[in-house]
C-alpha cells in the first residue's frame, strides 16, 4: 500500500517530523545528562565525607605492634620472668583461599597435630581484626623453621613470624607468686584496651603478672599503613612504636625463695618471710607448685586437667589462699591483747592445769600437756605455750577485745598491696556468728579462739605479716611484692596508706613479747629450743594446728587419711631478734610436729643473714649487692 | 602557490578538504578529545600498563581506520545491503547459539580461521538500525500500526537470540537501536504513552508468574547493595570511589580505590570511577561535555542527512551511543542496574571499540556524501 502512495508522500513534512524528532532526542539527552551530573553531584560533594571516610576505612588499617614485656627480677637481679625469641607459623585466614589444601600441603612439611589445627579453628572464630596473623604452631625447631622457609613462597598466608615469649626460668617454686602469662582470652579483652592487645600472644594472669599487667605491657606500638584489597601494605602512613613494660625488681629472694621450697620436702605447705623493715616479701612459697611455662601458649587440656585433679591442689595458692587455724601461732598476739585491754599482766601467776574448765562441771578444754605446766606467768605461756592459760585469757576478754586488736594485725583482711585473689582469713566476731549462723557468741567458742582454732582462719601470708609487726615493734607493713618499677619506687595507692603503727598502751611490752619469744628458742623448756646454738638471736613461736576436718577445697582420700589427720605445724619467727631483719611463717601441712617448721625457718635464717645456703643454690645468687 | 595550499590544507576550516576525504572534522575532533582521555584514564585504571595502554591504541587505530574506511562508503550502497547484512548476521547469531564459544558462561563468539574470534551481536547494534531505517526508508512517516508490528516483530526475533546468549546488556541495546528509529520515524506519541502506561502492568503479571528464587534474582538485579559481598560489591566500591574523589579528585594515579585495587573491573566497565576518583566532578563534568559533544554532532547530522534512511540510521546510532555512555555511568554511580555496559571508547576492551567507530565512520558519510546545494 505504501508504494501504492509513494506518489503522494510528503517528504518535505516526513523531514520535519523526523527532525522534530531529533530535535526532542536531543532534549532527552541534555535531561538525562543532567540527571548524570545531579546523581555525580550528590556523591561527589552532598555525600562526599562519607565516601571520604569509607576510602579511607578500606585502605587505611591500623597495625598493632605488641611491646617487650616488661622483665621481673628477684632483689638480686635474678632474672624471674624473661622473654625469649621463638619461631612461629602463623596464617593469615583473609589470604587462604583453600584451608583443606593447606592443611595437607603443611602436612607434607611439618607436623601439626590435630588439637592445633582445632585450636587454631577455634581462634579463628573469635574477635580479631582481618589480616591479623593467627598462630598455627608455635615454638618451632630450627629444622622445622628451615623446612617451612624453604617452601614459604608456596603456602599463601603462612609465614614464620619471629616473637618474644615470655619464658620462667624457675619453674614451679615460683609460680604461686610471679604467677604467668596466658593466652589472651575474650573475656580478658573485656578488662583491657582491645586495641592495644591486637598482636599480642598472651596477657598476665596471675600472681606479678597478673596484678602489674599494664605496666609489665607497656604501650602498643601502632602504625597506621595503606593496604590494597588484598590486604597486602602498600606503605606505612604513621608510626607510633611501642613503649616496652616497665620491669619490675620484686622483694622477692630467688635463692631463698627456691630454698625455702626445697625445705618443705615432700610435705604440702607454705612459706612466707618477709623483711620487717620494709614489708616487702622475700619468700612466697605455696607447696606444690606447677609450671608456668605450660600456660604461656594456652596450656593443653590435658596438662591442665592433671593439675586440676591433682590432690595436691598445685593451683591452689595455699601462702595467699590457704585457710589454717594459726594455733598457738596466735598466742603472742593473744597475750598482747590480755596486756593491752587490762586482762592479763607479766607478774600475775597462774596455775595451768592439764585442763580448762569454764565451769566447774563443764567441757574440759584440754592442755597439749596432760599433766598441766603447774604455775605459770605470761611469758612461761609463751615459752611453754600453755593452753590454758590462753583458755582462760580468751574467756575472760571476749570476743570483741580479741577481734578489735588482732584488726590491728591484719587478721581477717587481705592486706597485700599489689597481688590479686588474697583470701581474707577468717576474724570471727559476734555479729559474724551472729549473721552466718543465727546464734550469739558463747564464751566456749572464745576460749577455742585464744589458741587460734575454732572458728578462726588465717593465711600464712597474714601471719607473717603480723609477725613482721610484732619484729618491728608494732610497724606494720601492708606486705608487698614490688621494690622497684623500672628506676621508680612503686607507691601505692595512697588509700592503703601501706603502713601504720601499732601502738600499745604501754609500749614496752614489744620488747618483753620479743623476750618472751626469745625464750622460746632459749630457755630448756621452750617449744623451740632445738633451735639453739646460732650466733644471732631467733624469737619464735611454735603451733600444731588441729585438723578439724577438711579444708575447703580439699577432697577426700582414705589412703591419705591418716597422714592427713596429722597436724598442721607451723611456726612463726624471726631474727636478729634485737634488730630483726627477716620475719618467717612457714606451715607443713600435717607436718604433726612443729620442729619441722621451726628448722625450715632456721635454716632460712642461717641462709638470709649468713648467707649460708647450700651450694646448689649459687645459680640463684645473682648480684648480691644489697 | 604551494605555501598557500599546504597552509589550507592543514587548516581544518578548509571543509572542501575533509569531504573530499569524506571526514567531518567537528565529530573527528570530538572523538579525538574522547579518546585521548580515555587513553589517559586507562593508563591509571589499568595500574600504569603501558602495554595495556598500548593494546588499546593499537585498537583505536584500527577503529579509526574502520571510521575513515567505512566512510568512504555512499549510503545508498549501506541502504541497499541493509537487509541482506541483517538476515546475514541474523544467520550467524543462530550459529553462535550452535557453534558458539564463550567465556564465563555465555556463549558470544564465532571462532574464525587463524584463532581470530567475532562477536555477532555487537555487528548487530549498527545492522538492526540499519534494517529498521531500511524498512522505513521506502514507507510513508509516521508509520501506520501494521509497521510497527511489523519492525517490533523484526526487532525481537535478534534481540531474543542474544538474550538467550545470555547478554542482557547487548541485547538491550540492540532492541534500543530498533527503538530509537522507530522513535525517530515518528511513532505516535499516544503510543509511547501507551507503552509506558503497560509495562508496568506487564511487569506486575510476569512478577506473578515467577518463583521466588527468581524474584530473588531480579529484586537483587535492581537493587544489588542489598547483597553487600557479592554483586553488591562492585557498586558499594564504585560508589565510594566516585563519592571519595569529591569536587576536583584526588589527583590522576592518586586514586586509592582505583591504585589499591577496591575498585573492581577499573579498566573495563568501571572505568568511569576512577576518572571520577581521581579528577572529581570536574574531570566526569569534562567527559560528559566530550561525549554530548559527539552526540551533537551526530544529531545534526542526522537532522541535516539527505533522506529519511540516513536521518533515521545517523539519528539511532548517535542516541545508541548516547544510552550507551548513559547506561554506564549509571550503573557505576548506581542509579541503575549493573548490566555489562562498557564506557563507550573509554573502557578496555576490543569489539564494542571497533563496532563503535563504525558507527561514526557512518555519520561521516552520511554527513560527507550529501550533495553540495
Amino acid at each position: 500500500m505504501s508504494r501504492r502512495h509513494q506518489n503522494f508522500r510528503n517528504y518535505r513534512q516526513e523531514q520535519q517530523l523526523t527532525q522534530r524528532r531529533v530535535l526532542a532526542s536531543a532534549v532527552f539527552v541534555l535531561l538525562l545528562a543532567v540527571v548524570l551530573m545531579a546523581r555525580l553531584f550528590y556523591l561527589q560533594v552532598i555525600e562526599h565525607k562519607l565516601y571520604q571516610t569509607k576510602a579511607d576505612d578500606n585502605r587505611v588499617m591500623l597495625v598493632t605492634e605488641p611491646p617487650p614485656r616488661g622483665l621481673i627480677y628477684d632483689r638480686n637481679g635474678v632474672v624471674l620472668a624473661d622473654n625469649r625469641p621463638i619461631h612461629s607459623l602463623t596464617v593469615i585466614p583473609e589470604r587462604v583461599t583453600d584451608f583443606p589444601q593447606l592443611k595437607q600441603m603443611l602436612s607434607g612439611i611439618i607436623d601439626i597435630s590435630d588439637s592445633e589445627w582445632e585450636d587454631f579453628e577455634d581462634r579463628r572464630k573469635e574477635y580479631r581484626r582481618p589480616y591479623q596473623s593467627l598462630t598455627l604452631k608455635s615454638q618451632l625447631t630450627d629444622e622445622e623453621w628451615a623446612r617451612v622457609s624453604v617452601d614459604l613462597y608456596k603456602l599463601d598466608g603462612v609465614q614464620v613470624e619471629a616473637q618474644l615469649t615470655r619464658y620462667y626460668p624457675f619453674g614451679e617454686a615460683f609460680a604461686h607468686a610471679i604467677g604467668y602469662v596466658g593466652r589472651i582470652t575474650s573475656k580478658d579483652l573485656e578488662r583491657v584496651d582491645k586495641e592495644a592487645y591486637q598482636g599480642a600472644l598472651f596477657i598476665g594472669k596471675t600472681g606479678v603478672e597478673g596484678f602489674y599487667e599494664k605496666t609489665l605491657f607497656g604501650e602498643a606500638g601502632l602504625s597506621k599503613v595503606e593496604v590494597n584489597a588484598r590486604g597486602r601494605i602498600m606503605s606505612e602512613l604513621e608510626r607510633q612504636n611501642p613503649t616496652p613494660g616497665k620491669d619490675l625488681h620484686l622483694y622477692l629472694d630467688a635463692r631463698l625463695q627456691q630454698y625455702a621450697y626445697d625445705l618443705l620436702g615432700d610435705y604440702t605447705g607454705s612459706v612466707v618471710a618477709i623483711d620487717p623493715t620494709t614489708g616487702g616479701i622475700l619468700v612466697l612459697v605455696s607447696k606444690p607448685g606447677y609450671n608456668p611455662n605450660l600456660f604461656v601458649r594456652g596450656i593443653s587440656v590435658k596438662d591442665y586437667t592433671a593439675l586440676r585433679t591433682s590432690k595436691k591442689l598445685p593451683l591452689f595458692n595455699r601462702a595467699l589462699r590457704g585457710g589454717y587455724p594459726p594455733a598457738s601461732t596466735i598466742k603472742p598476739f593473744m597475750a598482747l591483747a590480755g596486756l593491752e585491754y587490762g586482762f592479763a599482766s607479766w607478774t600475775e601467776r597462774y596455775f595451768a592445769k592439764g585442763y580448762y574448765q569454764i565451769n566447774p562441771d563443764g567441757r574440759r578444754y584440754r592442755d597439749w600437756k596432760r599433766t598441766g605446766h603447774g604455775w605459770i606467768n605470761l611469758e612461761r605461756s609463751i615459752i611453754e605455750s600453755v593452753d590454758t592459760y590462753y583458755y582462760q585469757l580468751a574467756n575472760k576478754m571476749g570476743i570483741t577485745p580479741i577481734h578489735n586488736f588482732l584488726t590491728r594485725f591484719g587478721f581477717g583482711q587481705s592486706n597485700l598491696l599489689d597481688l590479686n585473689g588474697e583470701s581474707n582469713g577468717l576474724l570471727p566476731s559476734n555479729e559474724w556468728k551472729k549473721a552466718k549462723y543465727k546464734e550469739p557468741w558463747y564464751p566456749g567458742d572464745s576460749v577455742n579462739v585464744g589458741i587460734g582454732q575454732g572458728f578462726m582462719v588465717a593465711t600464712p601470708l597474714q601471719i607473717a605479716s603480723a609477725t613482721s609487726a610484732l619484729a618491728s615493734k608494732g610497724h606494720y607493713f601492708y606486705p608487698r611484692m614490688t621494690r622497684l618499677i623500672g628506676e621508680q619506687p612503686v607507691e601505692f595507692e595512697s588509700g592503703l596508706g601501706g603502713e601504720h603503727d601499732i601502738v600499745l598502751k604501754d609500749q614496752r611490752n614489744w620488747d618483753r613479747m620479743r623476750d618472751a619469744m626469745r625464750k622460746v628458742i632459749t630457755d630448756s623448756h621452750g617449744t623451740a629450743r632445738r633451735l639453739q646454738g646460732t650466733d644471732y638471736d631467733i624469737a619464735g613461736k611454735t603451733g600444731t594446728g588441729q585438723v578439724f576436718s577438711l579444708q575447703e577445697d580439699e577432697e577426700y582420700d582414705s589412703e591419705k587419711l591418716a597422714k592427713r589427720l596429722h597436724d598442721h605445724a607451723l611456726f612463726i619467727g624471726f631474727a636478729p631478734a634485737q634488730n630483726p631483719k627477716i620475719s618467717v611463717f612457714a606451715i607443713f601441712e600435717n607436718g604433726g610436729s612443729s620442729s619441722k617448721p621451726a628448722d625450715l625457718t632456721r635454716q632460712l635464717f642461717d641462709a638470709y643473714l649468713h648467707d649460708d645456703y647450700p651450694d646448689r643454690y649459687d645459680y640463684l645468687k645473682g648480684k648480691q649487692n644489697d | 602557490m604551494t605555501e598557500s595550499f599546504y597552509r589550507r590544507a592543514l587548516s581544518f576550516t578548509n571543509a572542501r578538504l575533509w569531504k573530499l576525504v569524506h571526514v567531518d572534522v567537528l565529530l573527528m575532533g570530538a572523538l579525538l578529545l574522547l579518546i585521548g582521555g580515555g587513553l589517559f584514564i586507562l593508563y591509571s585504571a589499568s595500574g600504569q600498563n603501558v602495554a595495556m595502554v598500548e593494546r588499546q591504541s593499537f585498537r583505536l587505530v584500527i577503529g579509526l581506520l574502520v571510521c575513515v574506511g567505512l566512510a568512504q562508503l555512499p549510503p545508498k550502497y549501506m541502504r541497499r545491503a541493509s537487509p541482506a547484512l541483517f538476515i546475514f548476521i541474523t544467520v550467524l547469531l543462530v550459529g553462535v547459539l550452535l557453534f558458539g564459544v564463550g567465556a564465563k558462561g555465555a556463549q558470544r563468539w564465532l571462532a574464525l580461521p587463524g584463532g581470530l574470534r567475532f562477536q555477532p551481536s555487537e555487528i548487530m547494534k549498527i545492522v538492526m538500525p540499519m534494517m529498521i531505517a531500511w524498512y522505513f526508508s521506502d514507507r510513508q512517516l509516521p508509520p501506520n500500526f501494521k509497521h510497527i508490528l511489523t519492525v517490533l516483530g523484526l526487532i525481537v526475533l535478534p534481540v531474543l537470540i542474544i538474550a538467550k546468549q545470555p547478554d542482557l546488556g547487548t541485547s538491550l541495546l540492540v532492541a534500543v537501536s530498533g527503538i530509537f528509529v522507530l522513535f525517530l520515524a515518528g511513532l505516535r506519541w499516544r503510543y509511547i504513552l501507551g507503552a509506558t502506561a503497560v509495562a508496568p502492568i506487564a511487569g506486575y503479571v510476569l512478577w506473578q508468574f515467577m518463583h521466588d528464587y527468581q524474584r530473588q534474582r531480579v529484586l537483587t538485579f535492581l537493587n544489588p547493595e542489598s547483597d553487600p559481598l557479592g554483586s553488591g560489591w562492585n557498586i558499594i566500591q564504585s560508589k565510594t570511589a566516585i563519592g571519595s574523589g569529591g569536587l576536583y579528585g584526588k589527583g590522576w594515579l592518586e586514586g586509592t580505590q582505583a591504585q589499591l585495587d577496591f575498585l573492581p573491573e577499573s579498566h573495563t566497565d568501571f572505568i568511569i570511577a576512577v576518572l571520577a576518583e581521581e579528577f572529581g566532578m570536574l574531570g566526569c563534568g569534562v567527559l560528559i561535555f566530550a561525549y554530548l559533544l559527539v552526540i551533537a554532532r551526530g544529531l545534526y547530522i542526522s537532522a541535516n542527512a539527505a533522506d529519511n534512511y540516513a536521518r533515521l540510521l545517523a539519528g539511532s546510532l548517535t542516541l545508541t551511543f548516547f544510552v550507551y555512555m548513559f547506561v554506564n555511568i549509571g550503573m557505576v554511580s548506581g542509579i541503575l542496574p549493573v548490566v555489562g555496559v562498557p564506557l563507550p571508547l573509554v573502557s578496555y576492551g576490543g569489539t564494542s571499540i571497533i563496532t563503535i567507530m563504525a558507527t561514526f565512520g557512518i555519520l561521516m558519510s552520511i554527513q560527507t556524501h550529501k550533495r553540495a546545494r
